[in-house]
């Protein structure tokens, strides 16, 4: 099981309150990054959003940067929002970090939970359907080959347009987000693509049965270049004393959450709730190492996913307890995923 | 009183599954249609909402007693009204421009579901499940008398369709809350602050009566 972060770059506040700049959210961003990567995480995600309180929005060069500084860690968008971007300069930008960082560049394509990016790139929501189905088709069909012919409504015709670099590896694994809706679970498993679960409120096992579909649905298609893999992408925070880690964590998660619901109509989350969904089968994986390795492995159970990554610096979480908590995530919660799901597994898989 | 038994619903997204999943576990006949062909939703129905039966959205409408509209709500100008004649139709949706984009007719509506219903004018419409989100539907749903039951409110001109809609929010896990008349469905609309409240039935019953007098 791979297990690693994601990001939106939050801005942060120091140790007197005051709140960090937007460039120095940049920097934090990649000593998150580096470190996760010292520690042993598998993957880094960084998801693209447009505001003050986020402002991640050039994920690539901040990526690229990272390649330079780290050696194993795969480093990814979570999500690139493909609907108001141009898949052609998406696919040149990844291809690039992908042989500065020797074949460790993914893209997630999304349409992504906020929507700052469709008037700034001079798109309408009106095309939000429209403009995703058309531009994860471009993007597809460029991972295939260098050269392309196309036509569509959004973007000006490729005839016989050259696209470079070209990953070594031949491909860019590009993998489909969705929060959900069984029809994105579908849509995936027919183009062969490998799937990540934002799985962000409520009982996470209800997601088994998506999983469940999109194995089902891989085997009917029978895609000939299927990659098959699940990825659950969760808010998620770890410290050393369980209560201590939700008591911390519910501040930052209420901040972030009452700013959001005042923008889009919905109230401030309550302790009530946040402590259902952070403790037992919840979507919020807050606690100490032994709780939250212990819920990855049963998630697994319902699920068998294949690389479970966390946001955890949500609502100006300070940058020390950002890095205490990948710290911990790397250095206790994944040795003992590893040796749980090892005791779980039929002989014949781990030999 | 009508004897529901069996549901249509509209929509096989988060909200339309969830709903379907509720449906057949209170007991009811589930019908689902959405934009795919019914051959094409099978598959996902046998693992998402296993025993609802995929149809087209006329054979949907048809042969159920209650229809829930559980679309992406831009696309409730396809519904043709004339088949919702003298039914229960159950708009559970809801105008977010954020992700719908603009549809000039919802812009200024105090609530969606008047702008529906005044294209589905033949329907006996009503406004539930809106106001708590689709997740809910699942891990929220509790027995009668369970002390942390959640309430949904029921809002629409017509109060034997109403009732009806009780008995079937109350099989599937919830206390109804009667809001009275759909104009009252303003009370429980986004940005207020029943709006995804997790509310008890007194509880909703006094706020409902707050907002409704202020």
């Amino acid at each position: 099981m791979e297990l690693g972060v994601y990001s939106f770059g939050d801005v942060q506040r120091d140790t007197d309150g005051a709140l960090g700049s937007t460039a120095q959210a940049q920097r934090n961003l990649l000593e998150a990054i580096r470190l996760a990567d010292e520690v042993g995480l598998d993957y880094f995600g960084i998801g693209e959003h447009h505001t003050h309180e986020m402002p991640a929005s050039a994920a690539t060069v901040v990526l690229g940067a990272a390649a330079s500084v780290t050696k194993n860690i795969i480093l990814g968008s979570a999500v690139t929002v493909l609907s108001t971007d141009d898949p052609v300069r998406v696919y040149q930008q990844f291809a690039t970090l992908d042989a500065l960082s020797n074949g460790r560049a993914e893209i997630t394509a999304g349409r992504g939970s906020s929507t700052e990016s469709f008037p700034l790139f001079g798109h309408s929501l009106n095309d939000y359907d429209d403009l995703y189905a058309e531009k994860l088709d471009l993007l597809l069909k460029l991972n295939e080959t260098p050269r392309i012919t196309w036509e569509g409504r959004f973007r000006p015709a490729l005839d016989d347009a050259l696209v470079v670099p070209r990953p070594d590896r031949g491909h860019l694994p590009i993998w489909l987000a969705t929060g959900g809706n069984p029809n994105s679970t579908v849509r995936a498993a027919v183009a062969g693509l490998p799937i990540s679960y934002a799985i962000i409120g409520g009982p996470a096992e209800r997601f088994g049965p998506l999983a469940d579909l999109y194995r089902r649905a891989v085997e009917q298609v029978a895609h000939p270049n299927a990659q098959t893999r699940i990825s659950v992408a969760s808010p998620g925070f770890v410290g050393n004393d369980a209560q201590a880690a939700k008591d911390l964590w519910w501040k930052h998660y209420h901040e972030a959450f009452r700013a959001l619901g005042e923008i889009r109509g919905f109230p401030a989350p309550q302790r009530a709730g946040f402590d259902r969904d952070a403790n037992g089968g919840g979507a919020l994986f807050v606690g100490s190492p032994e709780e939250i390795a212990e819920r990855i492995v049963a998630l697994h159970g319902v699920m068998g996913h294949d690389r479970h990554f966390f946001q955890m610096d949500l609502g100006q979480l300070p940058q020390k307890d950002f890095l205490g908590a990948i710290e911990l995530l790397g250095t206790k919660v994944k040795p003992l995923v590893d040796a749980a799901l090892a005791e779980k597994a039929p002989t014949s898989e781990t030999v | 009183m009508t004897d529901i038994k069996v549901i249509g619903i509209l929509g096989a997204g988060r909200v339309g599954t969830a709903l379907a999943r509720r449906a057949l576990a209170a007991g009811y006949e589930v019908r689902i249609a959405s934009a795919r062909a019914p051959s094409e939703i099978a598959l996902m129905m046998d693992f998402v909402a296993p025993g609802a039966v995929p149809a087209t959205t006329e054979q949907v409408i048809a042969e159920s007693d209650m229809v829930l509209l559980a679309l992406p709500l831009s696309k409730y100008r396809s519904l043709r009204p004339e088949a919702f004649a003298g039914k229960i139709a159950v708009d559970a949706m809801n105008y977010w421009p954020q992700t719908d984009g603009v549809l000039p007719e919802f812009e200024g509506a105090p609530v969606s579901s008047e702008v529906v219903a005044d294209h589905l004018a033949g329907a006996r419409l009503l406004r539930a499940f809106n106001h708590l989100g689709y997740h809910e539907l699942d891990a929220e749903a509790r027995p009668a008398g369970d002390p942390g039951r959640r309430a949904l409110a029921i809002a629409g001109d017509d109060a034997a369709a109403r009732a009806d809609l009780a008995v079937v929010i109350d099989r599937m896990g919830f206390d109804p809350v009667d809001a009275g008349p759909l104009a009252q469905a303003r009370a429980f609309a986004i940005g207020t602050p029943l709006f995804g409240a997790p509310l008890g039935r007194v509880e909703m019953q006094e706020a409902l009566a707050g907002q409704q007098a202020a």
